[in-house]
């Protein structure tokens, strides 16, 4: 039983993952009807966000410590933060240990201006284009985020600790009711299910309860209509594209310290992303954040050593069976709408 | 009505001259060019293939760094590093056998295929004699092969695993890096004083040939101390996240997770088997505890806090007190500003060694180094006194025991040595089972051309 709940908890941390990338995939597919294969490349952008929060916050003098030699016996240069000498050392060293969750505040209008020029700038010629050309270019696009990415951080794994505060793993058994140190999870990714929750929840009220939100919901199922009715649809879908890209972003900052960020990150996750919109039904915003937990935890199901000695590799290809068997029973997905993607 | 000659002197005639016509290209190429790439001017190139792109690209990148300084050294450039404690004296910095020494660079991008390519290239356009380098076992037992059929000879860096120097051996190859069986031989012992003989391991393996061999070779040396082998579940190269793998591991019954992987996946497994509180944890009445088999300083640094007290062992590192270390040290810190790694060392030494066994044997001819090389004890290169075996072109020396460092005062001493293996213990039968056995054979030296 312990082992199951354990999966269970690993299943809803990638499927938070894979939910966040799906939602905003499903938002701009669902509002601009476009097949944006650089999602991946903004999860991607905004994880390293992180990263260049992490270098700033790590901008240092250098001081010489006469007590101590290098390695070639010549006195030690040491290090020592600006943060530390402009806001003092205890809050300057609070905050290079925050820098994670303080990133975001750096991701969101990083995210939204990219997300912006993205959308003006390249996705707006490719509206009225069939499906393949999006993909094509958008795909192209995403290799030369990647690239510039692998240009200026370099190619390998960047390390982006969480807070010391939610270092190590609480026991969940206890509070379950198991024996101790039986279910033992870590902190920081409960974090990100509670942070993805949020973010979920907070982008379905948006559209859900705001009058921006009802406007974009009537553009999405008829766009002609709303823009005869005297309102600017593109710009509200262009602001969208924002959010989307903002949520992807801020979903990147906070699994840095989950999976060290790296210049193909967005590609890894990418593809499953897509598998997820599909399962969960074309411009579903439900189905998506449905179909990625489900997906999420069947991968981690089919990764117990239990399942892999029945189904050797079923632990690599679950994700793409089950997106046969829903798409063979249900052509529209989980939770897909009719007409979409079906001309 | 044309009228035909054809008369059996004149046959005998033109036979003979178009005879000798054919005859004379094949002369004069054969003394023109006795091997592949036969060095005819004032210069002679080597190839330096190592990752400069992809997840290795790092250890890649400080690999061409001491390439390059090991190139400068030979020319007579800088303050000549190695070669002042090097044991061979027949290298005098003036190049080699009277040539001065270039080079050119490949991509490897830890891919066989992009590897033997840039390799391929190397040999044919740029007309090299040797190639130096790599960073992935699956590259360098490629690349050898490549080497082997073109006819030139290979100095492997940074590959592990049993094979290259096993199964896969080639007359045209050469391994200066220790493997995975010595690994295992120079670990066991620690090991058992560390954690004792009655422990539970469950290994995580990189699911290629370096993963295969290294998870064999410390399963059979932990083993033989009394240890038992709980589970050892393969896992793809490259899997980021390895929460799924880890999960199982605390209630397996076992009480120690050894993580058969290297670069970014042991940055990986290593910070998330950590954040699974498996170092805070108890098992069996005993402390969970982690090894990492194979360490390198750019792994180590990648993995931050999370690798504090983790045993693993090393080729080589700066931290040596020996007078060869020593120099290396200054003289790759003096220019770059940072200590060199093991796989710059690795890279480094090689580079003097194919350049001091071609200047001892008078040719760049492949089948002249080799022997030279073959059976080759020296000195000065760090780590002690060193064989290079004849039976099977490994380099048999000390091995070095590591544990991540408690309390480093710089970003360099992040790992400290804790013991040097003496080479008797690391060393192995060229027969042995995991080497291939009696089956494994060099086979032929090929001179190409």
């Amino acid at each position: 039983m312990d082992a199951i709940i354990l999966q269970i908890l690993n299943g809803l941390d990638k499927g938070s993952a894979y939910a966040l990338i799906a939602l905003g995939l499903t938002l701009i597919f669902g509002t601009l009807g476009v097949v944006n294969f650089a999602h991946g490349a903004l999860f991607m952008i905004g994880a390293f966000c992180a990263v260049l929060l992490q270098r700033i916050m790590g901008l240092s003098y250098e001081q010489v410590d006469p007590e101590k030699t290098d390695f070639l016996g010549k006195p030690l240069v040491v290090k020592v933060p600006y943060v530390e000498s402009w806001f003092g050392a205890d809050f300057g060293a609070w905050l290079i240990n925050w820098s994670v969750p303080l990133s975001i505040l750096l991701a969101i209008p990083v995210m939204l201006l990219v997300g912006f020029i993205m959308e003006r700038g390249l996705i707006k010629h490719f509206y009225k284009r069939p499906h393949a050309d999006q993909i094509l270019v958008t795909f192209g696009l995403a290799i030369v985020l990647q690239e510039l990415i692998k240009y200026f951080f370099g190619a390998n794994p960047i390390q982006t600790g969480a807070p010391t505060q939610f270092a190590g793993s609480m026991d969940f058994g206890a509070i379950l009711g198991f024996d101790p140190n039986v279910i033992m999870y870590p902190y920081w990714r409960l974090v990100y299910f509670a942070f993805a929750a949020v973010v979920i929840f907070g982008v379905f009220a948006f559209l859900q309860f705001t009058t921006f939100g009802m406007v974009v919901r009537a553009g999405m199922a008829d766009r002609e209509t709303v823009g005869l009715l005297g309102i600017n649809i593109d710009r509200r879908f262009t602001l969208m594209f924002g959010l989307a890209a903002a949520v992807a972003g801020v979903a990147g900052v906070m699994y840095t310290p989950i999976l060290a960020p790296n210049y193909h990150m967005g590609m890894d996750f990418l593809v499953l992303s897509f598998v997820v919109v599909v399962v969960g039904g074309m411009g579903s915003l439900p189905g998506a954040v449905a179909a990625g937990f489900l997906l999420g935890i069947l991968q981690s199901f089919a990764s117990m050593n239990e399942i892999k000695s029945l189904i050797p590799g079923i632990d690599q290809v679950i994700i793409y069976l089950v997106a046969i068997l829903i798409l063979l029973t249900r052509p529209r997905g989980l939770l897909g709408r009719a007409g979409v993607m079906e001309e | 009505m044309s009228k035909s000659n054809f008369t059996r002197r004149g046959l005998l005639k033109t036979g003979a001259v178009t005879g000798a016509g054919l005859a004379l290209p094949t002369i004069f190429t054969s003394a023109a060019s006795a091997f592949t790439n036969e060095p005819t001017g004032s210069t002679v190139k080597f190839g330096f293939n190592v990752p400069q792109t992809g997840p290795y690209a790092e250890e890649g990148l400080d690999e061409l760094r001491a390439q390059e300084l090991a190139v400068e050294h030979i020319n007579g450039m800088g303050d000549g590093g190695m070669l002042n404690t090097f044991s061979s004296k027949a290298l005098d910095g003036t190049g080699i056998l009277g040539k001065k020494v270039e080079f050119v660079t490949g991509d490897t991008q830890t891919k066989s295929d992009a590897a033997r390519a840039a390799a391929k290239s190397m040999i044919e356009k740029d007309g090299v004699v040797m190639i130096n380098g790599g960073s992935s076992s699956g590259v360098a037992v490629a690349v050898q092969g490549l080497c082997q059929e073109a006819g030139i000879i290979f100095m492997a860096g940074l590959t592990h695993s049993n094979d290259t120097t096993g199964k896969d051996r080639k007359k045209n190859g050469f391994r200066h890096f220790f493997n995975a069986y010595m690994s295992g031989a120079a670990l066991a012992p620690v090991l058992k004083n560390a954690y004792g003989t009655d422990r539970r391991a469950y290994h995580l393996t990189a699911d290629y040939t370096w993963g295969w061999t290294q998870q064999e070779s410390i399963q059979a040396s932990t083993e033989a101390l009394g240890w038992e082998t709980v589970n050892n579940v393969m896992t793809p190269v490259g899997a980021g996240d390895f929460s799924s793998y880890i999960t199982p591991v605390l209630n397996s019954g076992a009480d120690v997770l050894i993580l058969n992987h290297y670069g970014g996946d042991m940055v990986n497994s290593l910070t998330q088997a950590v954040q699974f509180g498996l170092r805070d944890a108890q098992a069996n009445g005993k402390n969970f505890e982690i090894v990492v088999p194979l360490y390198s300083e750019l792994m180590a640094a990648g993995a931050g806090e999370n690798i504090k007290g983790v045993y693993g062992s090393m080729n080589w590192n700066w931290q040596l007190s020996d007078e060869g270390t020593q120099a290396f040290v200054r003289s790759f810190g003096e220019k770059y500003g940072r200590p060199p790694s093991n796989s710059a060392h690795t890279c480094y030494v090689q580079t003097l060694l194919y350049a001091d066994a071609v200047a001892r044997s008078g040719s760049f001819n492949p089948c002249s180094v080799a022997e030279a090389l073959e059976g080759f004890e020296f000195d000065g290169m760090g780590n002690g006194p060193t064989l290079y075996r004849a039976e099977d072109h490994q380099c048999f020396k000390d091995v070095l025991v590591m544990k991540g460092a408690e309390a480093p005062t710089t970003e360099y001493d992040t790992l400290e040595i804790v013991e040097v293996t003496p080479v008797d213990q690391v060393t192995y039968e060229a027969n042995h089972p995991m080497f291939g056995g009696d089956e494994a054979s060099l086979g032929e030296c090929n001179a190409g051309a």
